[in-house]
Order: structure tokens, then sequence, then C-alpha cells
């Protein structure tokens, strides 16, 4: 939403300098979601709204416990409730916290055209600067998660910003600080992989062989974490990524082709410039002007052009004598 | 608007205006465009105030040339028909660049280059237009998957890309060939300026007495 200069940049969208970096170090930052721990309460959707003063207008009723139907610009974190069958016809009620998940590589800021739109501080929160966005939605095709949306009113992009105001001043995000089962976590990146750990053995003793902690690896981890009771399978999880990370097609549109094409235009350029100076302009010469005269004169002392003057309508023309 | 005695229209007004407003859209769009496509160039958007005035403004515009170029297709495209004429024009493509066009082959209103431009721009146009739409956020966003959009904006910049491109080559042959520019000003060429470039085109004038652009044409009837 803000700057907070405070912390040191990682990244700054579409820019190619350095970013400022006064500070010489600051800890890498996480929020661990443990899904098997949540009871899907909605504290952290309302802790969510209250701190960062969102009020969606009321909606439409589903007919599931999800409300309201979607992530959008005044709604940052949303549950996300699944009912899951495993193949010995046990029902599971999986509740995923969406939102944010702050990749250390932002498909986002990767697409944003706008400088300074997009950061990424060092503790590894991805923060939205609104009065740089230009509302161009690019960011929405950069995430791998599907979690930025365009507002309607002011038509720039919003999303959770990880509380980064609140963390900025030592504090931890209000959807933590809600949470009345601990079922969320924030810490350091490497404290809360700890803790994962250990709740992953827990959960593997208590028969969820493939329970695990979801950082996925394509976007190079995330400063969201979550740990799965089913880490192997993160789809059931209201279509949670396998393998979340930047689409090709954005790493191709953002990547190679803008050096090629800038370069192919200027070459474009220099080469008009150069055919100038080498083979210089076309002119037409007296010569010309002789000759065309002669035809025209010729045509003079010939008979009269059929139809001449005459509108032109829709047949044939003539064929030129050769 | 003075003219020279015996001199050719090559462009009538209609025509003329609706290449401006073409052009005028084209540049419009291609700083707006690039401003977006490269951070190198994002200065540019403040040619519009704004990035997000350039970003708002840019499928307008977009909409603005795709109807104004149609209205050039429709004016243009049966003298950009292709022909074996073309062929040979292009073997000889050497001489043309090197300003001696004496053994190139005679060609009608438009050369092979001129029709290419045309051409492209026939189908590069309506691509952009397209995968404008589905790239277009504030209105159309809910349209198409993420997916589609991705690979929109990938086809929407190449094709911008390939466009401006195109565009080069077409300012640069006007400034190239001198009395071009004024055919889309002035809108008229010399006698010699049309023997010397389009022959053939100079020749039907002539045979049918007309003052260009297009020949008059013969009915049956006149024929006798």
């Amino acid at each position: 939403m803000t700057n907070y200069q405070s912390q040191n940049y990682i990244r700054i969208s579409a820019t190619t300098i350095t970013p400022p970096v006064a500070r010489n170090y600051e800890a890498s930052m996480a929020k661990l979601i443990d899904v098997s721990r949540c009871i899907g309460c909605k504290a952290c959707q309302a802790a969510c709204m209250e701190w960062n003063n969102l009020r969606q207008p009321v909606g439409l009723f589903d007919g599931t416990l999800k409300n309201p139907p979607d992530l959008d610009p005044e709604v940052w974190t949303l549950m996300r409730f699944a009912e899951y069958e495993d193949d010995k016809g046990n029902l599971e009620w999986l509740i995923r916290k969406d939102g944010c998940m702050h990749c250390e590589d932002p498909g986002c800021l990767k697409a944003c055209p706008a400088p300074g739109a997009i950061v990424q501080y060092e503790n590894g929160i991805v923060d939205f600067i609104s009065e740089n966005c230009i509302g161009c939605g690019y960011c929405l095709k950069g995430c791998p998660f599907n979690i930025p949306r365009i507002s309607e009113v002011d038509l720039k992009s919003y999303k959770c910003t990880l509380c980064s105001d609140r963390v900025a001043v030592n504090l931890e995000p209000a959807c933590v600080k809600a949470c009345p089962t601990g079922a969320i976590l924030f810490g350091t990146k490497k404290n809360m992989t700890d803790w994962a750990g250990e709740r992953v053995e827990d959960l593997k003793s208590r028969g969820y062989e493939h329970a695990g902690l979801y950082d996925p690896p394509g976007v190079s981890g995330t400063h969201v974490m979550y740990v799965l009771q089913h880490a192997d399978k993160p789809t059931i999880y209201s279509n949670l990524p396998d393998n979340p990370r930047i689409s090709p097609t954005v790493d191709f549109w953002k990547g190679l082709i803008k050096p090629v094409s800038l370069a192919g235009i200027a070459a474009a350029a220099i080469a008009g410039f150069m055919h100038w100076v080498i083979a210089g302009p076309n002119e037409a010469q007296p010569e010309d002007e002789d000759a065309a005269e002669h035809l025209i004169e010729a045509k003079a002392k010939s008979p009269p052009p059929p139809g001449g003057g005459g509108k032109p309508q829709r047949t044939e023309p003539v064929e030129p004598p050769v | 608007m003075t003219r020279p005695p015996g001199a050719l229209t090559r462009n009538d007004t209609v025509t003329r205006i609706n290449h401006w407003i073409t052009a005028a859209c084209f540049i419009l769009l291609t700083v707006s465009g690039l401003s977006m496509f490269d951070p190198l160039l994002y200065w540019m958007s403040n040619l519009f105030g704004s990035g997000q005035w350039a970003r708002g403004a840019h499928p307008w515009i977009g909409i603005v040339l795709f109807v104004s170029y149609t209205g050039l297709v429709i004016q243009f495209w049966r003298d950009n028909m292709w022909n074996r004429d073309d062929i040979a024009w292009m073997k000889k493509i050497d001489r043309v660049l090197a300003n001696d066009e004496e053994d190139v082959p005679e060609v009608g209103r438009f050369n092979a280059g001129q029709k290419f431009v045309f051409w492209s721009m026939a189908l590069l146009i309506p691509i952009l237009l397209i995968t404008g739409l589905i790239i277009w956020q504030t209105y159309f966003w809910t349209w198409t998957s993420i997916p589609t959009q991705r690979a929109g904006l990938l086809i929407h910049s190449l094709c911008a890309i390939a466009a401006i491109l195109i565009w080069i080559v077409h300012v640069y042959a006007a400034i190239w060939v001198r009395g071009s520019m004024r055919a889309m000003t002035q809108g008229y060429v010399t006698p010699g300026w049309a023997w010397r470039h389009h022959r053939k085109w100079f020749r039907s004038l002539v045979a049918t007495g007309s003052n260009g652009p297009r020949p008059n044409v013969v009915t049956r009837e006149t024929r006798e």
C-alpha cells in the first residue's frame, strides 16, 4: 500500500538500477499457516479487514462457508473450504487461508511495467505501492497464485501486504495476532521452517504420511508457507498449485524480447539513416518530367481517350498501352 | 491549395485525412505502448500525463486506429492486390534501393514494398485489436482465463514490435522517395514523379485522361 523505506529493498518493479540497501542485514521473515490446526473461524479475515480498514459491500451468499466468494480489492485474505474424501472414504475438511504468498521470485513484480509500483523488502514482503500503480493488470498475469485484484474504484491493484506496516514496527501481521489456535505464526523464515518441521513430524506420527511444508521451489520459496496434511496433493486444498512458477509466457515476454525488440527498432532506424547517407534521396529528375510530358503530348495527339473525365465506374480499367 | 499545372492527385482529401488520423493514432499507441513494454521507455508515459493516463488512453486510441485503418483498407485494397509484376519488382529490389529504377519493372499505383506495408498492417492491426481486448483489464479481465491473457500479452507485444518495424520502413520510404510526403500532405505528385516511380499507374491515368488517383474506367458503350 505505502512505502516503508525502513526496510532495504531486494527488488523494485520496472527498475534496472540497484535498489537502496542502506542496512547491512535484515532477517528473512515468513508467515506459517498450519492448515492442520485451522478451525475455519475466519478471525484472520476479520482481523485483516479491521487492521487494513477494508469493508467490502455486502454481497451474495453462495451456499458455502466461503464468504465472500473470492479475493477482491477489499478482501486480501479468504478462507477457502474444501471437502476431501480420501481413498478409504474418510471425509476431511481442508480449510486454507488464501492470499498473497509473498514469493521469493514474485511474478507480479516481474510483470509490472510501472517503476516502483511493486517492491520486495529484504524481509521478503512483496508490497504494492499504490501511488505508482497504473492499473494495467499485468500483476494478475504474472502471479502464479491468482491473487492480485484491480479496484473498480481507483483502478489500482491490491493484495495482502503481509501487514508490512505492522512488521516495519516489529508487530506481527493482524491475522497472526487474531488466530485463536496458533494456526498462523510469524517469525524468521528459518524459525518457521524449523517449527513446521516439528509439526510435520507430529502429523506423520499421527498417520498423515504425506504431511509436509509447502514452500514451493518453483518461485524460489515463499514468505507465506503452509503446513499441509497432504503435501503430495496441494490441489485438493482449493486448487493450491502443485508446482507454481512464473509462467514461461511471462518469462519470455519480460525477458529476451525486450532488449531484442528495442535493438531491432534502433537498428531499423539506423539502417534507414545509413541508407540516406549512402544512397541518398530518390528524386524525380528533369528527364522524368520530360518523359512524362512526352507521353502526355503523344496521348493528346492521338484520338481522345474513351470515357475521359468521367466518374470512375465499376468496370474493368482499360489496359494501359505499354 | 496551389498545385503546379499538370499535377496528378495521388491521394484525395478523404484518404489523406483518414491516413493522418491513422498515423496520429499509431504514434500515440507506439509511445504509450512502448512505455508499458520496457521500463527503459517508461518516461514516455509522461507525454500522456502519467503512466495511469497512458495505460487508460492506449486501448481507446487503439480502437480509433482500428476503425481508421479499416477506412484505409476500403480505399486501398484494390490497388494493393498482389500480381506477377510485384515478384519481378522484388527481384530488382537492389536496384530500387540504389535509386536506379531504369531497368526495374514498371509498377502500378503501389509497388511491392508498399503492398507489403499495407497487407502486413492489415494483418497485424486486427490481431492487435483482438489481443488488446483480451488484455484490456478494466473491461474484459473476466472474459478470458489468465493463461489466455498471458498469451494475449505476448502476442500483442510481438505484433506491436513488428508493426513498429514496418512503420519505420514506411516512414523512411516516404522520406527517401522525395515527393511522397507531399503526396500524403497536399495530395499531389508531378507527372515526372509518377513516371519515375509508378509508371504503369501514370500510363493508366494518361490513357484514360484521369488526373488520379485512379484511372477513369471505360464502359462498353464509351469504348465504341
